[in-house]
């Protein structure tokens, strides 16, 4: 199961950051999406997987009595998804206002913060 | 999306899920489930309510602005921490007491009340955000 | 008179400058410009501590005290004081007690009058600390706190473009300089071994004969020559004249450009009495000598021609210092002291004549002997010092050194004339400010000149007065203060006994062709300058303009280098973001050979692949999808495949929120995209994204390679199981997954909830504010460059 998850691993990471590497926000966004789902499934993945019980502890019992999920990169994930889904919605809502306010979506256009011909300096003291 | 039988089943739906949230939240400790999971579950119940029947009931419905409730789940969530701290232990270290209530004994401790916190958080936060993304439609 | 104890006496005195800068405002508030009298206490009380220290260190004694720093590296807050610290703490603090006087009164009324007071109280106290230090790093601490807070007294007229030039000029200069001095002690301090300027006097040859002789030079020199002035670093000098006239007269008299001489002083024992050290500095010096001089002449506002008679004076130290015989440094201390008391007297008489007749320029003024009599009595006495006149004390320093030149070979010889050259010059000057603007007609566009309060004209009088009594009572002088000076420059005891009454020798004989030649120069001041003017105009090119082309480079280079690195754009910032990462993948794996080996082909059940093959088929859907409705859907086909995976490996808690948030991003990506219009599809040629895909290719292999990896060794379960041991026993949960997040990492979960609220607010006021047209036209900020 790990080998077949690396490869889909693999696939994931390989489309999230092409979709990054494009100069639209949206395909930028989507990319990013894809790019939360890559980084869990890897930890998930690195914590050993198999199909076995959920980590739970069976009532009347101290501790798991058979083999359970490892719970640790679940706990780690679990409150990933959910920062990576606020962090998502944040850019969402970026990227429409800056659609709203510069009237594109393209990266190369939007150069408020550093204009391309914005010259030099003032030279004085 | 706003068809008539999606307008009228929507409530139903909506309050179910509201039940559905606040149980998974409560067996969270036990059973699967929990704040977080509960939260999202609430979250997209406003969320859904708000598609079908328009961001103003929702609000009403609320009362609250989202954000004042996920500023009451932070609180009590640090709350959570610093009743450890004045019962002689350290910050975040779990308290429990069992109470029994009409004969049945009922679990209590600081790790619920964190966990109610985290609940609030994210059905505040999140429903601000999508109500908002909704809102803007209807300018 | 009673010592002091020599630890607490001398912290005080160390102190005490930066407590009253501290306690400088609370003052000014209370008592306006009269604080000057209470601030002055600072000085004069660490002058007095100071002095108490005197008679044990005329007898040849050090007093040494300080303090651990940072013990790991041999770094001490030592200080040592000998007979040159002594004179030069107590120059310091002496005119430092004049200078806060009279700038109470020169500045009476100025709004940053308080500012200003603390300035020049830090700057006393860096200066204290520099010449009092041992320790090499607590002397180039002290050295850089000088560069620092003398860059904020020439700005403190920051409202004017100059005045900001004259700072940053004198900061990029000293302060450079004072890094090329760090390099320096560096080096003695990890190759030499020396930690303090005790042990390198203490050493002997040790640094001469060192093979890093060289580099240590040229380091130090570096350093001494940018502070102390000399061409081609002069320029910062003059310009600071942008200051407030206090702090030019303190500056550049007894202190700041004193700090390089100081060093070399202190250094001649050590590095001293080698071919470069006699080739080099003489050559310098005597270059500056005269060409300050001739500058000096040639400018017609009074404070400028002094700034230049100071650089060609530092030129005639360095002169000496480099001679180096006993005779030559005997002269440079005693010619540093007499500048100190002349030069510090000649910039105040310069500020009482601008205060009271309200311009510096030569030939607007004249006649302002009746109206300031006590301002025109200092400055005679002490241009008649800087004109080495008998019987002042800058007599004594000429014949001195004229005598210690007195040598026969032409080296000596070129010196001597440029002594003679320089000095005749610099008398010219003397008088051209201490005398023209006294006598003659007083021209009508003086309204109502006038003598200024008793701070005003009491420095200057009180410093001529000391260079009149220093030479008439010469053994006391010399016994306390220059002797010993001289003595630890020299590096053994000596005593200089020179007094004003003038012998028959060559010495004098040179010094009366001075004068004549002073005055000659004097009558036709006029036409030197100019001449020297044509001169220059004629070379159209200085160091000063060389400043601003250098300072306009800079700039450029900086500004076309982050044009490079940051071009605006943002594909190509994650371009190199992923080739980085990319890079920082691969390269540890060949390296520490930890490439996975070949995997056998997994077995797993027919639903497993199926949700696989779910995963791969919605974000191939992603990338080509040409609508907006196909790759929303197809995004939530892979986060729904996802939640799949999770729940058949044991996950039911992960599944259910991946199931809820895929569901919650699809609503409303789908709110947003209706309302953007537009397409997800790439419009961009094949030329484009190939290179794209081929790093993006990299990058999936990159990570799942090193997931294999990770898989392939063996898995520490060391954390899992406690949390599965502990979880009920401690926590009192059956969900360990839930356990961790609210129990045993819930410090974790707080911050994470933190951030959950924290984007609620930003994508709110993201939502909310309505931008303003960009538009409107930005306030430009700065002037038109000069």
């Amino acid at each position: 199961m790990e080998t077949a998850l690396s490869v889909v691993v693999g696939c994931l990471f390989a489309v999230a950051l092409y979709l990054l590497l494009s100069k639209h926000i949206i395909r930028m966004l989507l990319g990013v999406v894809l790019l939360g789902n890559a980084v869990n499934i890897l930890i998930f993945t690195a914590g050993r997987v198999a199909s076995v019980a959920p980590p739970l502890v069976p009532k009347g019992a101290e501790m798991p009595l058979s083999a359970v999920a490892n719970p640790l990169p679940q706990a780690l994930i679990l409150t990933a998804i959910v920062i990576s889904f606020s962090f998502f919605a944040f850019l969402l809502v970026l990227a429409y206002r800056a659609y709203q306010d510069l009237g594109t979506d393209d990266t190369d256009q939007m150069r408020v913060a550093e204009p391309e011909n914005d010259g030099l300096p003032p030279l004085g003291y | 999306m706003r068809t008539i039988i999606f307008r009228f089943t929507a409530p139903y739906l909506t309050a179910l899920m509201l039940l559905f949230s606040i149980f998974v939240l409560l067996r969270g400790h036990n059973e699967p489930g929990g704040g977080f999971i509960g939260g999202l579950i609430a979250a997209s119940a406003f969320a859904i309510y708000g598609i079908a029947c328009g961001v103003a009931p929702v609000r009403r419905a609320l009362y609250f602005h989202p954000m004042a409730i996920a500023a009451a789940g932070l609180c009590f969530a640090v709350a959570a921490g610093i009743v450890s701290i004045f019962a002689g232990t350290g910050f975040m270290t779990g308290l429990w007491v069992f109470p029994k209530i009409f004969g049945t004994e009922v679990a209590l401790s600081t790790p619920m009340l964190f966990d109610i916190g985290v609940y609030l958080v994210v059905v505040g936060g999140i429903s601000a955000i999508a109500l908002a993304l909704e809102e803007r439609e209807s300018d | 008179m009673a010592q002091i104890e020599a630890t607490t006496g001398g912290t005080l005195a160390l102190a005490l400058p930066f407590i009253a800068a501290a306690l400088a405002p609370i003052f000014k508030r209370l008592f306006k410009h009269h604080a000057a009298w209470i601030l002055a206490l600072a000085p004069a009380l660490a002058f007095a501590i100071l002095f108490s220290f005197l008679p044990s260190i005329a007898n040849g004694g050090v007093i040494q005290f300080g303090y651990d720093w940072i013990p790991a590296f041999d770094i001490r807050f030592s200080f040592r004081i000998d007979g040159l610290a002594s004179t030069f703490a107590l120059l310091i603090t002496g005119i430092g007690t004049l200078i806060v006087l009279y700038s109470g009164g020169y500045l009476q009324g100025h709004r940053d009058q308080e500012r200003f007071f603390s300035f020049i109280l830090m700057f006393m106290g860096s200066m204290l600390g520099l010449v009092l230090a041992d320790d090499l790093m607590t002397l180039f601490v002290y050295w850089e706190l000088t560069s620092i807070t003398s860059f904020l007294l020439i700005g403190f007229d920051h409202d004017r473009e100059k005045a900001r030039r004259g700072a940053i000029q004198a900061l990029a200069i000293t302060g450079g300089g004072g890094l090329a001095l760090l390099a320096g002690f560096i080096l003695i301090r990890e190759l030499a071994g020396f930690n303090s300027m005790s042990e390198i006097l203490a050493a002997g040859d040790a640094l001469r004969t060192s093979p890093y002789y060289t580099a240590i030079f040229f380091l130090v020199l570096a350093g001494a020559f940018t502070k102390s002035a000399q061409m081609p670093f002069h320029v910062w000098l003059p310009n600071a004249m942008e200051a407030p006239t206090p702090v030019s007269a303190y500056l550049h008299s007894a202190t700041m450009v004193k700090a390089g001489v100081y060093l070399l002083l202190r250094m001649q024992p050590a590095l001293g009495d080698t071919a470069l050290w006699t080739t080099i500095l003489p050559i310098f010096g005597a270059v500056t000598l005269v060409m300050g001089a001739l500058l000096a002449v040639r400018a017609t506002d009074i404070k400028i021609t002094l700034a230049y008679t100071t650089v060609s004076s530092l030129g005639l130290l360095v002169m000496l210092i480099g001679v180096g015989t006993e005779g030559a440094i005997e002269g440079a201390v005693l010619y540093l002291i007499a500048h100190s008391l002349f030069k510090g007297g000649l910039f105040m008489v310069a500020g009482s004549v601008d205060h009271g007749a309200h311009t510096r320029e030569i030939d607007r003024l004249g006649g302002l002997a009746k109206h300031m009599p006590i301002t025109f009595v200092a400055a005679l006495f002490c241009a008649f010092s800087m004109g080495g006149v008998t019987p002042f004390i800058g007599f004594l320093a000429k014949e001195t050194l004229y005598h210690a030149l007195e040598q026969g070979d032409a080296y000596h010889v070129a010196l001597m004339a440029s002594a003679i050259l320089g000095n005749a010059l610099m008398f010219a000057a003397a008088f051209i400010v201490a005398l023209k603007p006294f006598v003659g007609k007083l021209p009508a566009a003086i309204h109502h000149p006038h003598e200024g309060a008793l701070t005003i004209w009491l420095g200057p009088i009180v410093l001529g007065a000391l260079s009149l009594l220093g030479a008439l009572f010469y053994g006391t002088y010399h016994s306390l203060f220059s002797s010993p000076m001289a003595s630890a420059a020299i590096g053994k005891p000596v005593a200089i006994d020179i007094g004003w009454m003038p012998h028959l020798n060559l010495a004098f004989a040179l010094s009366m062709a001075t004068i004549a030649l002073g005055i000659a120069i004097y009558l036709g001041s006029n036409g030197l300058r100019r001449a020297t003017n044509r001169v220059l105009d004629a070379i159209g090119w200085g160091p000063d303009r060389g400043f601003d082309q250098a300072m306009r480079g800079l700039l450029r280079v900086s500004f076309w280098i982050t044009r490079r690195l940051q071009s605006g754009r943002l594909d190509y910032y994650m371009t190199v973001t992923v080739i980085a990462m990319v890079a920082a993948l691969f390269v540890p794996m060949i390296v520490g050979k930890a490439l996975p080996v070949a995997p056998e082909m997994p077995q797993l059940r027919f639903y497993e692949w199926l949700v696989l093959v779910l995963i791969l088929v919605g974000i191939v859907a992603v990338v080509i999808a040409k609508n907006r409705l196909t790759a929303i859907v197809s995004l939530g086909i892979q986060g729904f495949a996802v939640a799949l995976i999770f729940m058949l490996l044991g996950a039911p808690d992960l599944s259910f929120t991946q199931f809820m948030v895929e569901t919650l991003s699809v609503v409303i990506l789908a709110l947003v995209m209706t309302r953007l219009k537009l397409s997800p599809a790439d419009h961009r040629p094949w030329r484009e994204t190939l290179p794209d895909a081929a790093i993006a290719a990299a990058g999936g292999a990159g990570f799942g390679l090193f997931l294999l990896s990770i898989t392939q060794r063996p898995f520490d379960p060391l954390l899992s199981s406690f949390f599965e041991r502990y979880s009920y026993a401690i926590a009192h949960g059956h969900n360990i997954v839930n356990v961790i997040i609210v129990d045993f990492r819930g410090v974790d979960t707080m911050g994470e909830i933190a951030v959950v609220m924290t984007t609620g607010l930003a994508v709110l006021a993201l939502i909310r504010i309505r931008v303003a047209k960009r538009n409107r036209p930005l306030p430009d900020p700065t002037e038109a460059t000069p």
